[in-house]
């Protein structure tokens, strides 16, 4: 976006915060709203991802459940961080799976056995981690509200210009630190896959 | 907005990934689950960055590098996914038991593919009796 | 050199030729000969020069101090007392132990184990003479002891045969069932006499001004009893003798004829004032005699082992010592000790020789073989002369020492002796005893004789067998001089002793020769009458023919041999046994000991295996299973811990998960508590 687009957008906002008391572009009753729809959408795509015993459908479902939650980075004005897990995660990550998935010829269509044994173990893990969260979340933040831009301009808090000089003034060391590790993620992948292509390539070549 | 909801929303969510680790059988779809959780903990760290406002913008940071981590995990987790599929013949999560606790017969089995001598001392170290 | 030095070498010199024998033993072979021969002769000489020095005069006594005990009025001393029963009765140990030696040379030639053989021997020799000379009663019991656990080694010599093995565990156990109450009469007796020198002991009792008296002589004199029934092989602790011939025939010879069967006797001589203080003991050791003789002598007219023969004759000679003592005149006792210990020694070696010619120890077998005497001639005299003395018929030294004891006896009896102690009842039950062993004795004796000399058959030939090393004839011709002769000595020996007469008086030597020679003529009577039967030619016995080995092969063999040949290890089912005759119904139960050993059995044996049984049971059943139990916990606790390990990933992490959020939700809520509160 370019700036004076950005500063007009700011101007709408501000007046409609100044009309209503509040900033941004949704009211805030209405920035609630849409996150606990967008949350419910997210939720559901997760559910199906974790209970579909269609193993592509997972992933695409999967897709669907990090779309969501990069719509709520949107709505919580992290908009860098909205793009780059639309990038990285929706880009990357589910299309690596995918691949996965077709290398290690996962079927078409039902696969019955694709939850093990441990379900109802899981099952009970799960709804007691969540029931523990929720309740140890919500007492806890009874009283918090997030202030998504009070300062009457846009929300500084999420913009690319502030994310950026965040990372290259106080989290250059890390940074790099993280591009190393990357690097050594690559070289791994390649050692790893590289060696057994030569394993049986050898065994190919003993056998005849 | 009430800061309850995104920590709401990150707990259900981390629950959910939570039952996908440990219900799915297939690795992959486990791979998936641990990204379900790690989406969790992103929304949970840039929720409270936006809460606190602080200079540094430490969550919005930790968030991305994260996500990196996240790229670079799932990398090498599925090149260890495939390799297993190629020597197993199958990526399920259940077939992997190598270290489960072996009964002595089955330590016997085990230990005569390697050598044959230790198989009878360790049927008597295994349960200190002269029998077997 | 003093004389007390001269007696202080004596059972010094055979310990040291043991110690250096067991050391040597192994690595030089050569040496053994010599060191068993050689000191034992060496300590003989000794022994008979201080006898000579000492000549029945004044004790000699000489004591130092060796162990304080916790009474210091009460020490341990290394004391002598030499008076002319110990200086004589050395001198007999030291002959006897010097021939056995000799003899042994060539008995044990070929035998591996000669040289430990030997020094036990010589230990056992030391031992002996160290109980002779003592004067300390702790001392004397050392070398009590010392001669029991040497018996045992040499009884269980040739530990390769079952029964060897069983007669030394035997021998030991039954001797130490008698040591124990011995050890505590003599700590009773030193307690009370304030005192363990034997001789301050005696002479406290004899000595008029003293007027000193023992507070529980009956006590004392029965406990000591016990061990002396258990040494000296009296009833009801003598079963161990006859299995313990088992072992080789010197050790026979020395052990269970001449020496440590006598140290028992020997004790109650020394301690005569003691036992004398109780009237009841001597009545008690007089029956104990009487008991033996009879219940020996049949025993011994059933016995087809020509060694078992010899060991209850043993027991019944032993007892007539004891008789002797038991009407308090020790003088005939220690020489018919002197005199028995010479031709006791003298058949044992005899019949050594005869089983190596005979190739058996059954006098059934022996029957059945000719020309015995022309194979073995030496034995053939010498046992003939030894077996009259055994038999008590004069001029031979037997009828000398048994007619002291019976006229002692007589004495007693008819109330002309008048000593500490004596009852005219103990005097008659020894001199009817007496005389009916004489019958006895003279039957078995004559018995052993017809069936081992007049035996007829297939003759054994001479060329087989070879003649027997000169040193073991020479030895027998050596013992046989005393068993002709030491009777004549019956008009010297009082000068040694306590100068009562020791001749033999008419009434009781008339009878008594005369049932002896009645018992002859009855064994012989029957020996023709069993001869003729066509039932006495069958063929019987085993013979273990080893005639190029040594004699301890053969008799190694012929033990073994015995009871698979006949059934059983004492008797034997001869037709031609001039011994059923005689006994009629009692055969059974006499070639058996009268079942005595079957009693023990019942009574001792059978309880304690039990008792060993159910300690076992409970070590194992219920103490065990305490501390299986114990283990038995943490292996299930173990094995359920081992159920979790199921190398299912996700199981892991499920538990882990819900540790964690247990460990979360408690922190929370502990911090919430302490902070609220």
């Amino acid at each position: 976006m370019n700036l004076a687009a950005s500063e007009a957008e700011a101007e709408v906002a501000t007046a409609a915060a100044v009309a209503a008391g509040h900033p941004g572009f949704l009211s805030p009753t209405g920035v609630e709203i849409v996150f606990v729809l967008v949350g419910l959408a997210t939720l559901g795509a997760a559910l199906v991802t974790v209970t579909t015993k269609q193993l592509v459908h997972a992933a695409l479902w999967l897709v669907a459940a990090l779309g969501g939650v990069a719509v709520e980075y949107l709505l919580l004005t992290a908009e860098f961080i909205a793009w780059v897990q639309v990038l990285i995660y929706v880009g990357s990550v589910v299309v690596l799976l995918l691949f996965g998935l077709m290398l290690t010829k996962a079927p078409i269509g039902r696969s019955p056995d694709a939850d093990s044994g441990n379900r109802w173990v899981a099952l009970g893990v799960a709804l007691v981690s969540a029931a523990t969260l929720v309740t140890l979340v919500v007492d806890a933040f009874r009283t918090t509200w997030i202030d998504l831009g009070t300062s009457g301009g846009p929300s500084t808090q999420g913009s690319t210009r502030v994310t950026g000089e965040a990372l290259f003034r106080g989290w250059v060391l890390p940074f790099e630190a993280l591009s190393v590790l990357l690097l050594a993620a690559l070289v791994g992948a390649i050692v790893l896959s590289r060696r057994a292509q030569d394993d049986s390539r050898e065994q190919q070549e003993g056998q005849r | 907005m009430h800061l309850a909801y995104p920590a709401v929303l990150a707990a259900l969510l981390f629950s959910i990934g939570l039952y996908g680790v440990l219900a799915r059988r297939n690795a992959i779809l486990m791979l998936m689950s641990v990204e379900l959780m790690l989406n969790a903990v992103n929304l949970n760290l840039v929720a409270f960055d936006v809460w606190l406002r602080e200079e540094l913008h430490t969550g919005q940071a930790l968030a991305l590098f994260t996500i990196a981590i996240a790229a670079a995990e799932i990398g090498i987790g599925l090149a260890i996914v495939l390799l297993v599929y190629r020597n197993r013949g199958s990526s399920d999560i259940d077939r992997l038991r190598d270290l489960r606790e072996r009964s002595a017969a089955e330590a016997d089995e085990a230990s005569d593919d390697g050598t044959g001598d230790t198989a009878s001392v360790k049927a008597t170290n295994d349960s200190g009796r002269q029998t077997s | 050199m003093s004389t007390t030095t001269l007696a202080a070498l004596v059972p010094l010199l055979p310990f040291l030729g043991a110690v250096a024998g067991l050391l040597t033993g192994r690595r030089a072979p050569g040496y053994a000969q010599p060191l068993a021969v050689l000191p034992t002769l060496l300590s003989t000489v000794l022994a008979v020069m201080v006898a000579v020095r000492q000549g029945g005069g004044e004790p000699l006594k000489a004591a130092t101090e060796l162990a304080p005990t916790g009474d210091a009025s009460l020490p341990v001393e290394l004391a002598l007392h030499l008076d002319g029963f110990a200086v004589l009765v050395a001198v007999l140990v030291g002959v006897v132990a010097s021939c056995v030696q000799l003899y042994s040379t060539g008995y044990l030639r070929d035998d591996p184990r000669y040289a430990s053989y030997a020094a036990f021997v010589s230990l056992f020799t030391a031992a002996m003479l160290l109980v002779v000379y003592a004067d300390d009663l702790i001392v004397l019991l050392v070398g009590w002891e010392i001669m029991g656990i040497c018996s045992y080694f040499l009884v269980g010599h040739y530990w390769e045969t079952q029964a060897a093995r069983a007669a030394s565990l035997k021998a030991f156990l039954v001797t130490k069932l008698g040591d124990v109450p011995f050890l505590i009469g003599i700590l009773v007796l030193a307690s009370e006499a304030g005192t363990f020198r034997i001789s301050g002991i005696t002479s406290k009792l004899t000595s008029q001004l003293a007027e000193f008296e023992l507070a529980h002589p009956t006590v004392i004199a029965l406990l000591l009893l016990a061990g002396v029934a258990g040494k000296s092989a009296q009833f009801p602790l003598h079963t161990w003798l006859p299995d313990a011939m088992a072992g080789p025939t010197p050790v026979s010879a020395l052990i269970h004829a001449a020496t440590m069967v006598a140290a028992g006797v020997y004790f109650i001589a020394r301690l005569l004032p003691v036992f004398a203080a109780s009237a009841v003991a001597l009545v008690v050791l007089a029956l104990m005699a009487a008991v033996t003789i009879v219940g020996s002598a049949l025993s011994a007219l059933a016995q087809d082992d020509i060694k078992r023969v010899l060991a209850y004759s043993t027991i019944g000679q032993l007892a007539y010592m004891a008789g002797a003592l038991a009407v308090s005149d020790r003088g005939a006792a220690v020489f018919h000790l002197l005199v028995h210990g010479a031709f006791k020694a003298l058949l044992f070696l005899a019949a050594g020789v005869l089983i190596h010619a005979a190739g058996t120890n059954s006098l059934a077998a022996m029957a059945r073989m000719g020309g015995l005497t022309k194979i073995a001639p030496d034995a053939y005299w010498t046992m003939t002369i030894g077996l009259i003395a055994l038999a008590a018929l004069p001029p031979f030294s037997g009828f000398f020492s048994k007619e002291a004891v019976l006229a002692a006896a007589e004495h007693v009896a008819f109330g002309d002796a008048h000593g500490a102690g004596v009852t005219p009842a103990a005097g008659w039950i020894v001199l009817v005893a007496g005389m009916l062993g004489a019958l006895l004795t003279a039957a078995y004796a004559a018995r052993l004789w017809l069936l081992a000399f007049r035996g007829k058959g297939p003759q054994v030939s001479a060329e087989e067998h070879a003649r027997e090393p000169a040193v073991m004839n020479v030895v027998l011709w050596v013992l046989a001089i005393p068993s002709l002769g030491l009777g004549l000595a019956y008009g010297v020996l009082p000068g040694w002793f306590d100068s009562g007469s020791l001749g033999p008086s008419l009434a009781t030597s008339v009878l008594a020769t005369g049932i002896a020679l009645v018992g002859v003529l009855m064994t012989y009577g029957a020996w023709r009458h069993t001869t003729s039967l066509a039932a006495s030619r069958s063929p019987m016995g085993a013979v273990a023919a080893h005639p190029q080995g040594d004699p301890a092969l053969s008799e190694a063999e012929a033990i073994a041999t015995h009871e698979p040949a006949y059934g059983d290890i004492a008797a034997a089912p001869d037709p031609a046994d001039p011994g059923r005759l005689l006994l009629g119904p009692l055969h059974g139960a006499a070639a058996h000991g009268f079942r005595l050993d079957a009693a023990y059995t019942a009574l001792f044996v059978r309880p304690t295996q039990a008792a060993a049984r159910l300690a076992r049971f409970v070590d194992r059943e219920v103490v065990d299973s305490y501390v299986r139990g114990a283990g038995l916990g943490p292996r299930l606790l173990g094995t359920l811990v081992r159920r979790t390990q199921t190398g299912n990933t996700q199981t892991y992490l499920s538990a882990l998960v819900v540790g964690s959020l247990v460990l979360a939700v408690a922190v929370v809520l502990v911090a919430a508590g302490t902070s609220g509160a």
